[in-house]
């Protein structure tokens, strides 16, 4: 019998290796939220939720919820041992200060500049900002986690956003089921590659150009 | 002197077309018998100032679902697909902002501030019609102050005089809103006398909260 690990899994596993440790990291809601389960404990990564917490544990069992205790996405939470819950005021002190060290977020689209968008589909209305303006002004380093490509196939990394933008501000990397792209004042420069895939298949997936190095690596598993 | 009305007495002062402050995160912290209240005296045309469009039928999900919100400032309306189609249809409009700029527009207003210099949305949509400044190497937006004529809290614990004690991530907006609305109504789940909060454990003092009410009456 074959495991097969997820999309979804395979980024947030990959993310969780970019962590240092202590640092204070934000996970965004949908696939963020999976790397704290790739974050070993020795790691000692504080968990910020913008809600109000600082110290966020694991999802909340089943019959375990605790009243008002959930993050960001709505989901009951529980918390670690030092944690402290605080007003939206200090919430957004501690991320547009720059007292977060990573945030990482889903987008919509990304493109040559590093720009994400994330919030608008203009037509169609939503989702909302919510804290991600904030979190990609402030935080110390960016990090966007989604799938590659659209659900119909068309690329989500492109040349230039047609959604509006989150912020202007450079993410510092993309992490997709199939690359890690780096963007750089030269373009985006490809890093590694998902086992198996060769990198005309993922330029052919990809609607930016990409900067290929001689030493594009595997993606770790 | 007890501030502790009935939550009839109090819902009472909220008028049609009032600008309404409502804290909460996707309905954590966010007052559940005051709502229910006003969707029963059916008050509406209502402008409300809530963090997000909770869901559907919970939180402000049930106001807008009652047909009372004309208005919403908000950051984020994904999680009530009710809300969305409303916007989409024209029956509700929507201003859209920043969460980092919502409650420091709300914290202006309640520290007497005239505004406030953010980063945030430099460069997008939201940076549209107001004022740019660029001070040393960084550009900033002008963002205003942000009242409202009343604002609805929850809190776990209050005392007559309206100390406000919050529990786990369901303080949120909660002592921001409750510095900048000319009337401020808090329903708490315990009700408790004068003295019996240590002073060292009261999140909002009681001067900024005009009526307490109980959540269970």
């Amino acid at each position: 019998m074959t495991l097969t690990v997820s999309p979804k899994d395979i980024i947030a596993r990959r993310v969780a290796k970019e962590l240092n440790y202590g640092e204070v990291v934000n996970l965004g809601i949908g696939t963020p939220t999976r790397v704290s389960n790739y974050i070993s404990p020795e790691m000692n990564i504080t968990l910020q939720s913008e809600n109000g917490l600082v110290g966020m544990g694991a999802v909340a069992q089943p019959g375990e919820e605790i009243p008002d205790l959930t993050n960001a996405g709505g989901q009951f939470v529980t918390i670690v041992p030092g944690a402290a819950f605080f007003d939206t005021a200090m919430s957004f002190v501690i991320i547009r200060g720059g007292h977060v060290d990573v945030t990482v977020l889903g987008a919509l689209e990304v493109d040559e500049r590093g720009y994400l968008a994330n919030y608008w589909i203009p037509g169609r209305g939503g989702p909302g900002m919510g804290g991600g303006m904030d979190l990609v002004v402030g935080a110390k380093r960016v990090i966007v986690a989604m799938e590659h490509t659209r659900r119909d196939g068309e690329p989500k990394i492109v040349p230039r956003c047609s959604l509006p933008i989150t912020a202007k501000r450079m993410v510092d990397l993309i992490v997709t089921d199939i690359a890690v792209i780096r963007p750089t004042v030269e373009g985006l420069v490809l890093r590694e590659i998902a086992p198996g895939l060769t990198v005309d298949e993922i330029l052919a997936k990809t609607g930016a150009c990409l900067i290929v190095p001689d030493d594009v690596g595997e993606m770790v598993a | 002197m007890s501030k502790v009305k009935t939550i009839q007495e109090a819902v009472e002062l909220i008028e049609e077309g009032m600008t309404v402050m409502l804290p909460g995160f996707l309905g954590v912290g966010t007052p559940k018998a005051l709502i229910d209240a006003l969707c029963e005296k059916r008050t509406g045309n209502l402008t409300v100032i809530y963090n997000d469009g909770a869901f559907p039928g919970v939180g402000i999900g049930k106001l807008v679902r009652c047909g009372l919100v004309s208005k919403m400032i908000s950051t984020h309306t994904g999680t009530n697909p009710e809300l969305v189609k409303a916007i989409a249809e024209g029956l509700i409009e929507i201003e859209l902002l920043p969460q980092g700029t919502l409650v420091e527009r709300i914290r202006a207003a309640g520290a007497g501030l005239g505004g406030i210099l953010t980063s945030t949305g430099v460069g997008t949509e939201v940076e549209k019609g107001k004022t740019i400044m660029e001070l040393g190497d960084a550009t900033y937006l002008l963002e205003l102050p942000l009242r409202a004529d009343v604002a609805l809290l929850y809190a776990y614990k209050g005392d007559t005089s309206g100390n406000l004690v919050y529990r786990n991530t369901a303080r949120n907006f909660n002592p921001i809103m409750a510095t900048a609305a000319d009337l401020v109504i808090a329903e708490v789940e315990h009700l408790v006398d004068v003295g019996d909060i240590d002073p060292e454990h009261v999140v909002t003092p009681g001067i900024f909260v005009d009526i307490i009410v109980r959540g269970c009456d």
